[in-house]
């Protein structure tokens, strides 16, 4: 089980002491942990966050490594650094876990996240849904006289700025994954 | 060697496999199959409790007196539902239980069958780790597994659920050293920069501490011995939780009593004052801290946990050290010696007269006058009394548990079994089986409250039915005696249901079980009384009545500091502020 982010206990260079660990400040931190895929493990890990009342804004789970059975569970999550330090902690003490790695403090990711988007309308609305969607390299995935669903991927910021535009143009409903992510470089 | 057999058979093969000698627990329609195992076998004594709650309670007895993982098995359905309060009782204490349920068949789980429930659900927040055995090929292994999660790293009640299909099909069986190595192999080896940091820091301390928890027990003799050197080499003054008392001696010379709520006053005052806190396996829990904000605030803090989720979860460690307690301690203790042995003489010299001058208040005084027997005269006579054994002590939830703690020494770990973290009314008596099962020639004492104790009295038959001597030592106040003070002290003496009407005559009780039953309400009858109920071999029931309304003291109330401690009758007007009124 790897003891988080501390290196290894030590006082001198561990991650308590990179920033303030009893600040008040919120702070976003997405979150990748390798879990051997088990029946209940998904269960394990968010009974942690809702038992210790921390918080999930995005999650997402799939088996990433078939013949080895673990899968990557992405958690995006908000709380102040000690928080976030301890959900780290806790996480790394369930027993099927792998691997805690926080993207957000160790170096710089990637982030992903796949949109599915169901704008109807007609006439001009129409048009300006599918320049827009152009724009934002959108895709139509699906089309009826009155409807589109467009299929957009990136970082969540960008598919909430999509999905602000197509609020007036007649976005009626909207499927999102929630965040993959991965370290940049090697 | 491979072999095949039943799933049943496996279990019993796997227990023995791993060393158990014990399994307390209680049949059901879903473990038949396993218990028919046990019958045709003599290596593995099973011991039939009243009640599964007790079954867990037992086995954590037997774990935290012998250093072993205690085994419990029963049923599925409401033999899991019972086993639930043990088993978040040894979570909270971190202790190693394997705790094995029967389960309706694979093909009916999920139909609302006779006897079901979700027992990996609802023991998943209250176990270190649960597994569902879909298949008979994977149950030994899993055995195995759970007995290393359980023990490795911080240990903690397992739980493996065995539907009964599992249980009547063969497979092969996997011995202990062919199962699968797991991946959960925690880290044991402190960081030797972190411990050379330490060493640095206690080298020019003025005000050290050692603060010492549970954790020191639970990693083993060595802990210990390697402890009460470095306490021994170094002059530091130590305390400790309740979960830890017996690590250090109680008549060692550096020994200050138990801290926190109810500790002592040179403890605590210590803790407040001194330059560098040495946690040793303890987890700042606010039975301890008092206010956070407020907790010892001049001082250096090292952390030294086996659980990184410990480190800095309450108080921020200045020096943490993820490790066990024994390996690190002999780093330790090596790299101080390395270095030359060195601290400041001179300066803990004055700590220790400052710390003298605190215990001369004398915060556990008490006198013993009139007609009532005072419950702490009670434990003063009962550590006086038996100080010459090698005695092992229960106790229940309550003031008497602090008084326990507070009038009783421990001078060996292993010796002390309370419910510490999650305060459990009814532990006290079955741990006190699982005890004396695991020690049959001990001493063993259940100090307990009346109202804790009826909340497992059918334990009496199973102390009656295996011939167990143990000693249930009741303070009987009438009242539920620390609800009853916290009434007093927030609820402006409303006390609402916090007394004990309808009690039972304990004596006609124990002789009801045919066990023995001593009253005793004059203080001039106490010595021999106890004398009796040592001398009697077989279980008794000691029914002291005490005085109704004494209260436990020093007190920290919550929302205060270390060193705003109340020590006696006088200082409990508006102790307790607002602020302090919402915390438990």
């Amino acid at each position: 089980m790897p003891p988080l982010h501390i290196k290894k206990g030590s006082s001198r260079h561990s991650a308590y002491n990179l920033r303030s660990n009893f600040s008040d400040v919120q702070e976003t931190h997405t979150l990748a942990v390798i879990v051997d895929n088990e029946p209940g493990v998904l269960a394990r890990v968010i009974g942690l966050f809702s038992g210790r009342g921390y918080n999930i804004d995005s999650l997402t789970v799939a088996e990433v490594d078939h013949t080895g059975h673990t899968s990557r569970i992405t958690i995006v999550t908000t709380g102040t650094p000690q928080v976030i330090e301890q959900i780290k902690a806790q996480l790394g003490r369930i027993v099927p876990v792998h691997k805690v790695n926080d993207l957000t403090v160790e170096g710089p990711s990637v982030a992903r996240e796949l949109a599915l988007l169901k704008v109807a309308g007609e006439g001009e609305k129409r048009v300006e849904a599918l320049r827009l969607a152009d724009i934002f390299r959108a895709n139509a995935v699906d089309s009826t006289l009155g409807s589109f669903v467009f299929e957009i991927t990136g970082a969540p910021e960008k598919i909430d700025a999509f999905a602000e535009l197509m609020r007036p143009l007649g976005l009626v409903e909207m499927a999102r994954t929630g965040v993959a992510a991965l370290p940049r470089g090697r | 060697m491979t072999r095949q057999m039943t799933g049943a058979r496996m279990v019993v093969q796997a227990l023995k496999d791993q060393g158990v000698d014990v399994v307390f627990g209680y049949p059901g329609g879903a473990v038949l199959p396993i218990y028919d195992e046990i019958f045709q076998q003599n290596d593995i004594r099973h011991i039939l409790v009243r009640h599964e709650q007790a079954a867990v309670h037992a086995a954590e007895g037997y774990a935290r007196s012998t250093g072993r993982p205690g085994v419990v098995l029963v049923t599925s359905g409401p033999g899991a539902t019972n086993a639930v309060t043990g088993i978040t009782d040894a979570l909270m204490d971190s202790i190693p239980l394997v705790v094995l349920t029967g389960q309706v068949p694979t093909f009916m789980i999920g139909n609302d069958a006779f006897q079901e429930a979700d027992t990996v659900g609802i023991t998943r927040p209250c176990t270190k780790h649960n597994w569902l055995v879909s298949d008979t090929a994977r149950l030994s292994d899993i055995i195995h597994q759970a007995f290393h999660v359980a023990t490795t790293g911080r240990p903690g009640p397992v739980l493996v659920d065995i539907p009964k299909d599992v249980q009547f099909a063969s497979a092969t069986y996997t011995p202990p050293q062919k199962a699968r190595v797991s991946h959960y192999q925690p880290q044991t080896k402190g960081d030797i920069e972190a411990i050379t940091d330490l060493v640095a820091a206690m080298e020019t301390a003025k005000r050290p501490i050692f603060y010492t928890g549970g954790g020191v027990i639970n990693s083993g003799p060595e802990a210990t011995r390697l402890l009460r050197d470095l306490v021994a080499a170094t002059g530091i003054p130590i305390t400790s939780t309740l979960m830890g008392l017996g690590a250090y001696p109680a008549n060692g010379p550096h020994w200050l009593g138990m801290l926190g709520m109810h500790g002592l006053y040179e403890a605590n005052m210590a803790m407040h004052d001194c330059d560098l806190m040495i946690n040793i396996g303890a987890r700042f829990d606010d039975r301890i801290t008092g206010r956070v904000d407020a907790f010892s605030p001049e001082s250096i803090k090292a952390h030294i946990d086996i659980d990184p989720s410990s480190i800095n979860k309450v108080i921020r460690a200045d020096i943490p050290i993820v490790g066990d307690i024994a390996t690190v301690l002999a780093d330790l203790l090596e790299i101080w010696t390395a270095r030359g042995r060195k601290v400041n003489r001179e300066a803990i010299g004055k700590w220790t007269a400052k710390i003298a001058e605190w215990r001369k208040v004398d915060c556990l005084k008490f006198t013993q006058k009139g007609p009532v027997i005072k419950p702490q005269y009670a434990l003063a006579r009962l550590e006086a009394l038996t100080r010459g054994h090698d005695r092992y002590i229960c106790t229940e939830v309550g003031q008497h548990q602090m008084w326990a703690a507070q009038y009783l020494g421990f001078n060996a770990p292993n010796r002390w079994m309370t419910s510490g973290g999650l305060g459990t009314m009814g532990y006290g008596f079955p741990a006190s089986i699982g005890v004396q099962i695991a020690h049959p020639e001990a001493l063993v004492i259940n100090v307990a409250g009346e109202a804790s104790w009826l909340m497992n009295m059918q334990e009496m038959g199973t102390a009656m039915q295996y011939h167990l001597p143990v000693k249930q030592f009741i303070l009987n106040n009438e009242r539920l005696g620390m609800v009853r003070q916290w009434q007093e002290l927030l609820h402006g003496e409303r006390y609402s249901s916090s007394w004990s009407e309808s009690l039972p005559d304990f004596v006609k009780l124990a002789e009801a079980f045919g066990a023995k039953g001593i009253q005793c309400k004059d203080p001039g009858d106490l010595d021999e009384a106890i004398m009796e109920m040592l001398a009697h071999d077989g279980p008794v029931i000691f029914d002291c009545l005490v005085e109704k309304h004494e209260n436990c003291f020093p007190m920290i109330p919550s929302g205060e500091p270390h060193n705003k401690m109340l020590l006696g009758e006088v200082s409990t007007k508006d102790a307790i502020k607002e602020g302090g009124a919402v915390l438990v």
